[in-house]
């Protein structure tokens, strides 16, 4: 399979430039849109390695929404284009832990794989049935609801907390505005809309 | 393996054409179309007048609250898919294991609702 060889070094290659020129880019929305690209490259990735449902999900709910999203906090942090450089000095040291520690993660994950930690000569407790007699989405929703029932409500739970979060921190009730409400609109009768007045002439109201 | 590859074939040809196009598109007005750049041409047109401020305002934050919970819809949909495919498989548990998700976030829903988030005044 030369093409799918060749298409995962295109999708890699992408994947990284866009991804380094997320955080170089000057305009925080053109790191968004660098962003999106990058979510896309990624789906590409799952597509190759046979995640299908994985490759939809992350561009249906993170190039659909997250990148939405993403774009109103640009927006509304109204961060200056120039002014978002001079940081760069004082968020080294943090942004080098933390980039410190994934890299390190990293190592162990690959260096396990290479290496061949004891555990994982066992068979795995859930094989990946042949794609050919269920597909990738169907393999996932087998155990989803069933297996991992747990996980799954707590996600449930999550989402919950999260609009119930939302909705919290962001509303508030403005005072003073005018509103149109229907209901009251078609139900206004004649009698109280509608007044007349017997004016005598020359005397006005 | 190989085969299920195989069907994402026509998206890899389409979206080579995509990008052969949109390459083709900015390189013909870049080499063909004559090039006299100056100053008032990248300014801002704003009905003849100077432009007053940037265009880069604050937005209000109930977008942000719209996008969130635009997303957690959007996830509890993209959790339906799978549930639908198997669910002849998973049988009376997986489906009441659904209802409950569902009945979660119905609550949060009717929360919202309740509340006005849904309401732009």
């Amino acid at each position: 399979m030369a093409i799918a060889a060749l298409s995962f070094y295109v999708f890699a290659f992408i994947t990284l430039f866009a991804a380094v020129n997320v955080i170089f880019a000057r305009n925080p929305v053109h790191s968004v849109l660098f962003l999106i690209l990058s979510f896309f490259s990624s789906a590409g990735l799952f597509v190759l390695m046979g995640a299908e449902f994985l490759a939809m999900v992350l561009v249906i709910v993170y190039v659909g929404a997250v990148a939405v999203l993403f774009l109103f906090v640009v927006m509304m942090l109204d961060v200056e284009v120039v002014a978002s450089r001079k940081g760069v000095a004082r968020y080294a040291s943090v942004g080098g832990l933390v980039g410190g520690l994934l890299l390190v993660e990293l190592v162990l994950i690959v260096g396990g794989r290479v290496g061949g930690l004891p555990n994982q000569t066992a068979a795995p407790v859930l094989p990946i049935p042949e794609m050919a007699e269920r597909t990738n989405t169907q393999a996932l929703g087998d155990v989803l609801y069933t297996d991992y029932i747990l996980l799954f409500q707590t996600a449930g739970m999550i989402l919950l907390v999260a609009m119930v979060g939302a909705i919290v921190l962001t509303l508030r009730k403005r005072s003073g505005v005018k509103r149109q409400n229907i209901q009251k609109q078609t139900l206004r009768t004649i009698d109280e809309a509608v007044e007349l007045k017997k004016v005598e002439p020359g005397s006005g109201l | 393996m190989a085969d299920f590859l195989a069907d994402y074939l026509p998206i890899l040809v389409f979206l080579g054409i995509a990008g052969g196009i949109a390459v083709v598109m900015v390189a013909a007005s870049w080499f063909i179309a004559p090039q006299r750049p100056y100053g008032d041409k990248a300014d801002a047109y704003e009905c003849g007048f100077e432009a007053f401020d940037d265009a880069r305002s604050r937005f209000d934050v109930r977008f942000y609250l719209v996008a969130i919970l635009f997303i957690i819809f959007d996830l509890e949909v993209a959790f339906l898919f799978p549930w639908a495919v198997s669910l002849g498989k998973i049988g009376i548990f997986g489906f009441w294991s659904m209802v409950v998700f569902l009945g979660l976030l119905t609550i949060g829903f009717v929360y919202e609702w309740r509340k006005g988030a849904l309401e732009w005044e």
